[in-house]
């Protein structure tokens, strides 16, 4: 592998594995179920992302980058539909908001629709 | 037409992804790719959707533009020693209104800062939206509204 290919390769790994060390941080840190989403959902995505396209890359194979490449989009169409159905499962079987929440429009809509 | 367009595109995306291009691979992919339309038939219709390339192209890059802003934002947030938080759940009134058009927007909002989709109303009037930053959810809403939402509907009408 020559330098020019390797200081990148280098970049985005570090990159990745960065964000995905922030990501995990996250999940620990943030206060409630639906703010840890944020975390899992972004920066995991980024991160995981990242450390395929440098796999692709250093393999200097076009065939293994291309999959590497297919697996960064099926991890950017996959992950906010697992994001929104946990958020939206967590919700529905009243997994309670942090305190410092400030409003929460979806259980109004849902008390206004039990009223109905 | 379509279907032969989609049918052709499901092989390419076969041979891609195993990564041999022989010809016996090709005609593997063809009948695999046959066989899943075969199974989804019901649900996909021949649709009327104007697609105007350039305009997803402008909002292809406006996408990798937010979702390195806003991996970049959850990282700056969680390194941060008291975490500023105002979380909350708003309600965003749709524009878009054909299914397509409102899943694509859920999942643009999701993969952007600070705002994650949980829930469409049952009349597909509302997306409910769980914002890291709920102070000024009138904001919130205007941003998605001029940015992504404002994108969809010129790419695709």
């Amino acid at each position: 592998m020559t330098l020019w290919l390797a200081i990148p390769v280098s970049i985005l790994l570090v990159a990745g594995g960065l964000f995905s060390v922030l990501a995990a941080l996250g999940i620990l840190r943030l206060p409630d179920f639906y703010t840890r989403m944020h975390a899992a959902s972004k920066a995991g995505t980024i991160g995981s992302g990242l450390v395929l396209i440098a796999a692709g890359l250093g393999s200097q194979d076009p065939a293994i980058l291309i999959r590497a490449l297919a697996g960064f989009v099926f991890f950017i169409l996959t992950a906010p539909v697992s994001a929104h159905l946990l958020a939206r499962a967590a919700h529905l079987s009243r997994v309670p908001l942090a305190k410092i929440s400030v409003r929460d429009d979806y259980a109004r809509k849902q008390n206004e629709d039990r009223l109905k | 037409m379509t279907r032969l367009i989609v049918l052709l595109l499901f092989t390419l995306t076969w041979v891609a992804v195993t990564g041999s291009f022989t010809l016996l691979n090709l005609a593997f992919g063809l009948v695999l790719s046959g066989l899943a339309l075969f199974l989804i038939r019901e649900n996909v219709q021949p649709s009327r959707i104007a697609v105007r390339p350039f305009k997803v192209l402008s909002l292809v890059i406006l996408f990798f533009k937010e979702l390195a802003l806003s991996a970049f934002k959850v990282a700056v947030l969680v390194v941060r020693p008291k975490m500023d938080l105002k979380p909350g759940i708003l309600e965003f009134p749709l524009k878009v209104d054909r299914d397509f058009e409102i899943t694509l927007l859920a999942n643009l909002i999701t993969l952007t800062p600070g705002t994650l989709s949980v829930d469409v109303s049952d009349d597909r009037r509302f997306l409910y939206v769980h914002a890291l930053d709920c102070a000024d959810p009138a904001a919130t809403i205007r941003d998605i509204a001029d940015g992504f939402e404002a994108k969809i509907l010129e790419a695709f009408r």
